[in-house]
């Protein structure tokens, strides 16, 4: 298991690639990379902020959870704070299995709880003014699937 | 014990983190000492269905009790991902 929590931009594709490095026990990785969005051109910065300590800690139980459920090989979840700006990498998620169908799910799993339970807050500075990102409840919503 | 705040709660009150002593048994009643102190607490946990807790880092409710916990902590729901 990999978790990283920092202020520090990434490369997905690198991470990727170290992640699947040297393995010959899986058959299947499955990725996620989530992006600053801006599709009203009207964002000038994503500001994230988290609660250190309670942030790793409750990302390591999430993951240890789909790592036990699906039988991981492995999973990566790398989630960062700060000023962000659009187009740049918020965060990723990788899975490997044996198999394809428990990476993709688990993937989609800790793409759930990571939004819902993860302590991170973010914080829309737009052209119009700043706003906090509501929690919606389909997120929450989301979670009953599991 | 020390209370920590964050996001929009942390706005309203002002500051990030603060030691509070306290006789209150759970975070609800902990919830009503605070309101009562000044407008921002009572501005902050208007609503506290809007609101989350965690009992030294760990997701809680608003009835749990708080005797021996060391640190809590006050956020709206989160948004990771």
């Amino acid at each position: 298991m990999t978790v990283r929590v920092q202020s520090d931009t990434f490369d997905a594709g690198v991470e990727l690639n170290a992640f699947a490095q040297g393995r010959r026990d899986i058959g299947a990785i499955v990725s996620f990379t989530g992006v600053v969005r801006d599709t009203d051109n009207t964002l000038q910065e994503m500001l994230i902020e988290h609660y250190p300590g309670m942030t790793e800690r409750a990302i390591k139980e999430i993951v240890k959870t789909a790592i036990e459920r699906w039988n991981l090989a492995d999973a990566l979840v790398i989630h960062r704070f700060g000023a962000l700006k659009p187009g740049a990498p918020i965060m990723m998620v990788a899975t490997a299995s044996a198999h394809r169908a428990a990476a993709f799910e688990a993937a989609d799993f800790l793409m759930d709880y990571l939004k819902s339970r993860a302590p991170f807050w973010k914080k829309e500075i737009t052209k119009d003014g700043a706003h906090w990102v509501d929690a919606k409840e389909q997120d929450e919503d989301a979670l009953k699937r599991w | 014990m020390n209370i920590v705040y964050f996001a929009w709660v942390r706005e309203r009150i002002g500051i990030p983190q603060e030691q509070v002593e306290t006789n209150a048994q759970t975070v609800q009643e902990l919830v009503e000492e605070l309101k009562a102190r000044e407008e921002r607490y009572a501005a902050a946990f208007a609503d506290i269905s809007a609101l989350r807790v965690a009992l030294d880092q760990e997701l809680a409710e608003f009835d749990a009790p708080i005797a021996g916990v060391s640190e809590i902590a006050f956020f709206p729901p989160m948004t990771g991902g």
